[in-house]
């Protein structure tokens, strides 16, 4: 049996790096009793597996997880199993929503096609935020220059920005709303303030949600009642 | 009161391993002090990582924050990257727990188990906002407390701190605890501090520094003496009679981020009687107290469910020691309730076959390096250090380990010992060649580790008159072992620093003229000196003599029987004529038996304070109490009581 879990990362445990998280989650899956399949092989590992990698110091409402449970393992409560968790789960990390996934499908990796992000830029005002965003959108290319394994590597970006607002000023900047698509590669906040003219600093980024693609209409990788545990059948498909 | 959070959140995302820094671990309290309330700051004077797995201090953290009249947080050294940041924002020293600032707390404790953290201690204090020497302190300012091995010569630091705690802190904390909440209902007026640390001064364990005299006459020390009647002239250590009563951590930190030792941890015993005279933690530790085997057991159990660990580590000074240890391995290795696999890991592994049997036991789910510590490269030489392991123990022990699987081998040394001559370190070489060779009967590639760190004399040792080799002495035998070993396929030589060797030294048995030293390193930007990205010996060694202080003098000199030391003022309860009677033995080359099982040598340390190796089963573990096999039947005196029932003394163990 697959398990889909939604998690958020919020307040103090934003500065987790994603190798502390998932040791905090072997962990927590041990004190839940969850009996979670190992891999074979010298050092037998849990089978767990993460989504896209959230950078350190980020927030994020929907983090998401695919755990194999033993053959054996007899099948968890799933409505208790949120609220369970949670209670394991250090402050900050809760667990809003789990289901049973087919093995069929895709990985949480190939899945997502795209993220949604609040971005506070910093040390700026709205009228230049809106300058900057109104340039990017307008611009049929947005190269961007970063280096990779030792290589410099020149990107258009502008296909991966499927959307930029500028919601609000706050006390030092604005707050930007923004979707960024994740296929063939994972187009970051930080990589989209550097190539925005002017490039505008990063404050606190949160992820919102992470959208898929099913015949043609975006969606989350979860339903919102997923925590049910009455509607298994419909949802494992 | 006050958290710092908000200040401290935007330079954390600009710092190296923010994590280190946001507390809420699995374990942590997030205390809400009230008026009249004592609060302790438990400091660890390096990395998180490093700090965050020691023991004492969150045995203490716990006992403290059970307590209605007090509360306790922790702290560690901010690395080079914060603690800029802090200095930049005029930010001080902060708790993990609940980011509040450093001197809101009454006390600042520091456990100290190294001497390379000494300027990280000044650090630390002065980030707190707190004047670095204690004489300048005023009545609002925490008092700045010493617990830790180290602690057993405070006399470096003895212009920078309040009070220095001797031995176990379990019940002394209390004691001090109840002084100092007297001292804040009194108001803390002016002239109050002088007055607290008299009364503390009181407290069996607890030493005052400022309170004492060093009294030189021209190089030499002539004693420590203190200043007032009421004030003792020889402070002990305190010993908690036993560890039974005491299931600390009754709940172990489980750190969000990397640090080391991850892992559930339980002391097993407290105490070594092997006597190893290099060893100052078994010197010092005396007598030998386990932990009913019952109790471990429950430990144990209770540990991995509430933390979600799958692997414990079993710790003492030398764990395969622990009478019925294989009962508890067995035990925990197969027991049902376990959520899945769980490894054991002794950290102390005892040279024979006995022990590596046991290891294969418990790493069967993951079989990684395995580590013996022979110490020193030939029979004469452990007779000299009193580590009576033989070669062939030591063959022994390594080819049934590569006969059960193991492919990789660290095997610990010491270099710089008393009387070792070039043979003595050219037999480290001659060990590790032949144990690859071994290796080669089971396996392919098999590897050996070789380890070897520079010798550093203790206080309270045996080896505390002896002197120190010099840096080049050390480089010229790490040299030989390097041309020694260099074509030999399977053997890698990791050694020390040795020039890091000699600052330890200079801490190790120094005096109160360090103060200034010490002092002067850290305002020159000293601190981090254990990471050897930041130790910088120039800077030592050119202080040293900018203070006219001889290098020499208190590092490599062979010292007199009738010496006064800088921490003779200071008792682990060993008597000094047993010491020098000890230290005569190792010139002559005459080893002694394990004293738990055999006639006490009157030490001090058990019949002093009327306490007595307190032992799990009335069985001395198998493979002889030295790892020779030697007979123990021997008989005599032998001051044991079985879990806590004592027996009246006299009357030998059975
Ligand atoms: S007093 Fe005797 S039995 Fe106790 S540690 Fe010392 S030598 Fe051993």
């Amino acid at each position: 049996m697959r398990l889909r879990i939604r998690f958020t990362k919020h307040g103090k445990v934003r500065f987790l790096g994603h190798r502390d998280l998932a040791r905090i989650w072997e962990r927590t899956l041990r004190r839940a009793e969850l009996d979670v399949a190992y891999s074979e092989g010298f050092s037998p590992r849990p089978k767990l597996s993460f989504g896209l990698a959230l950078s350190t110091g980020y927030e994020s409402e929907g983090e998401y997880l695919d755990l194999d449970l033993a053959p054996s393992a007899p099948p968890p409560h799933l409505a208790a199993l949120p609220g369970r968790l949670s209670a394991l789960l250090p402050e900050g990390i809760d667990t809003t929503a789990v289901c049973e996934v087919s093995r069929s499908e895709p990985s949480l990796q190939q899945a997502v096609t795209s993220c949604s992000w609040l971005i506070d830029v910093v040390d700026t005002t709205v009228a230049e935020a809106t300058d900057a965003v109104d340039r990017a959108l307008a611009a049929p290319h947005l190269m961007h220059t970063r280096e990779r394994k030792g290589k410099e590597v020149t990107d258009d970006l502008r296909p991966y920005l499927l959307d930029l607002t500028i919601i609000g000023p706050t006390p030092t900047g604005a707050r930007l709303s923004a979707e960024l698509g994740t296929q063939p590669r994972t187009l970051r906040p930080a990589e989209l303030l550097a190539a925005l003219d002017p490039p505008l600093s990063e404050g606190l980024v949160r992820r919102t949600h992470q959208w898929t693609t099913h015949d043609g209409a975006r969606r989350e990788l979860l339903p919102v009642d997923a925590t049910s545990a009455q509607h298994d059948g419909e949802r494992a498909s | 009161m006050s958290t710092l959070w908000t200040q401290l959140e935007p330079l954390l995302s600009k710092v190296q391993k923010p994590a280190r820094y946001i507390g809420c671990e699995d374990g942590s309290l997030h205390p809400h002090p009230r008026a009249g309330q004592v609060g302790w700051l438990f400091t660890y004077p390096d990395t998180y990582e490093i700090g965050l797995p020691n023991q004492g201090l969150q045995i203490l953290y716990e006992i403290v924050n059970e307590r209605d009249d007090a509360w306790a947080e922790r702290s560690y050294a901010p690395w080079v990257d914060l603690e800029g940041e802090l200095r930049r924002h005029g930010l001080p020293l902060f708790s993990v727990d609940t980011h509040r600032p450093a001197a809101e707390f009454d006390l600042l404790a520091f456990n100290l188990s190294a001497e390379l953290v000494y300027t990280n201690v000044l650090n630390c204090i002065d980030l707190a906002g707190v004047p670095v020497r204690a004489t300048d302190r005023r009545p609002e300012h925490p008092l700045v407390v010493l617990g830790g091995h180290c602690t057993y010569n405070p006399e470096p630091l003895a212009d920078f701190v309040d009070l220095v705690v001797l031995g176990d802190g379990e019940e002394v904390v209390s004691e001090i605890t109840d002084i100092v909440r007297e001292w804040k209902s009194s108001g803390r007026t002016d002239g109050s501090r002088e007055h607290v640390l008299r009364a503390l001064a009181q407290v069996p364990g607890v030493y005052v520094p400022s309170l004492y005299e060093a009294e030189f006459d021209g190089e030499h020390l002539v004693g420590v003496f203190p200043k007032h009647p009421d004030v003792p002239e020889v402070v002990e250590k305190r010993t908690i009679a036993d560890l039974g009563e005491w299931p600390y951590p009754k709940h172990q930190l489980v750190p969000l981020t990397e640090v080391v030792h991850d892992r559930l941890n339980v002391e097993v015993f407290r105490g070594c009687t092997r006597g190893c005279r290099f060893c100052q933690a078994g010197m010092i530790t005396r007598p030998v107290r386990e932990r009913p085997a019952d109790q471990v057991r429950d430990m144990v159990q209770g540990g991995l469910r509430r933390t979600g660990y799958d692997e414990v580590a079993l710790t003492s000074l030398s764990t395969a020691d622990f009478s019925g240890i294989d009962k508890v391995v067995a035990d925990t290795v197969n027991d049902p309730s376990n959520c899945g696999q769980v490894s054991v890991s002794l950290p102390s592994l005892r040279v024979d076959a006995f022990t590596v049997g046991i290891a294969a036991e418990i790493q069967k789910a993951r079989r990684t390096g395995l580590t013996f510590a022979p110490e020193a490269g030939t029979w004469r030489m452990r007779q000299v250090i009193n580590k009576l392991i033989r070669n062939d123990d030591l063959y022994g022990a390594v080819d049934s380990a590569y006969s059960q699987g193991w492919r990789r081998m660290k095997l610990y040394f010491m270099t710089g010992l008393p009387t070792e001559t070039d043979p003595d370190t050219l037999g480290i070489a001659e060990l590790a060649t032949n144990c690859v060779e071994l290796g080669r009967a089971h396996h392919k590639n098999p590897s050996v580790t070789v380890s070897v760190g520079g010798f550093v004399p203790k206080p309270f040792t045996p080896f505390q008159w002896f002197g120190q080799n010099t840096v080049s002495e050390l480089y010229r035998k790490i040299g030989l072992l390097r041309d020694a070993t260099k074509r030999t396929r399977g053997v890698q030589l990791k050694w020390h620093d040795p020039k890091a060797t000699l600052i330890e030294g200079i801490m190790s048995r120094g005096d109160r003229r360090l103060g200034p030293v010490i002092e002067a390193v850290w305002r020159s930007g000293g601190t981090f000196q254990e990471w050897s990205e930041y130790f910088d010996h120039t800077l030592w060694v050119e202080t040293m003599a900018a203070h006219g202080l001889s290098v020499d003098w208190y590092v490599h000199r062979h010292r007199t029987e009738d010496e006064v030391m800088p921490w003779d003022h200071l008792s682990a309860g060993l008597h000094r004529d047993f010491l020098w009677q000890d230290w005569r033995d190792a010139l002559d080359e005459v080893g002694l038996e394990d004293c738990r099982w055999t006639p006490c040598y009157d030490c001090g340390a058990c019949t002093g304070y009327g306490i007595e190796h307190i032992v799990a089963s009335a069985t001395p573990p198998a493979g002889g109490s030295q790892g020779t096999g030697q007979d123990l039947a021997t008989g005599g005196i032998v001051p044991v009581t079985i879990d806590g029932v004592r027996r009246p003394a006299g009357v030998g163990a059975p």
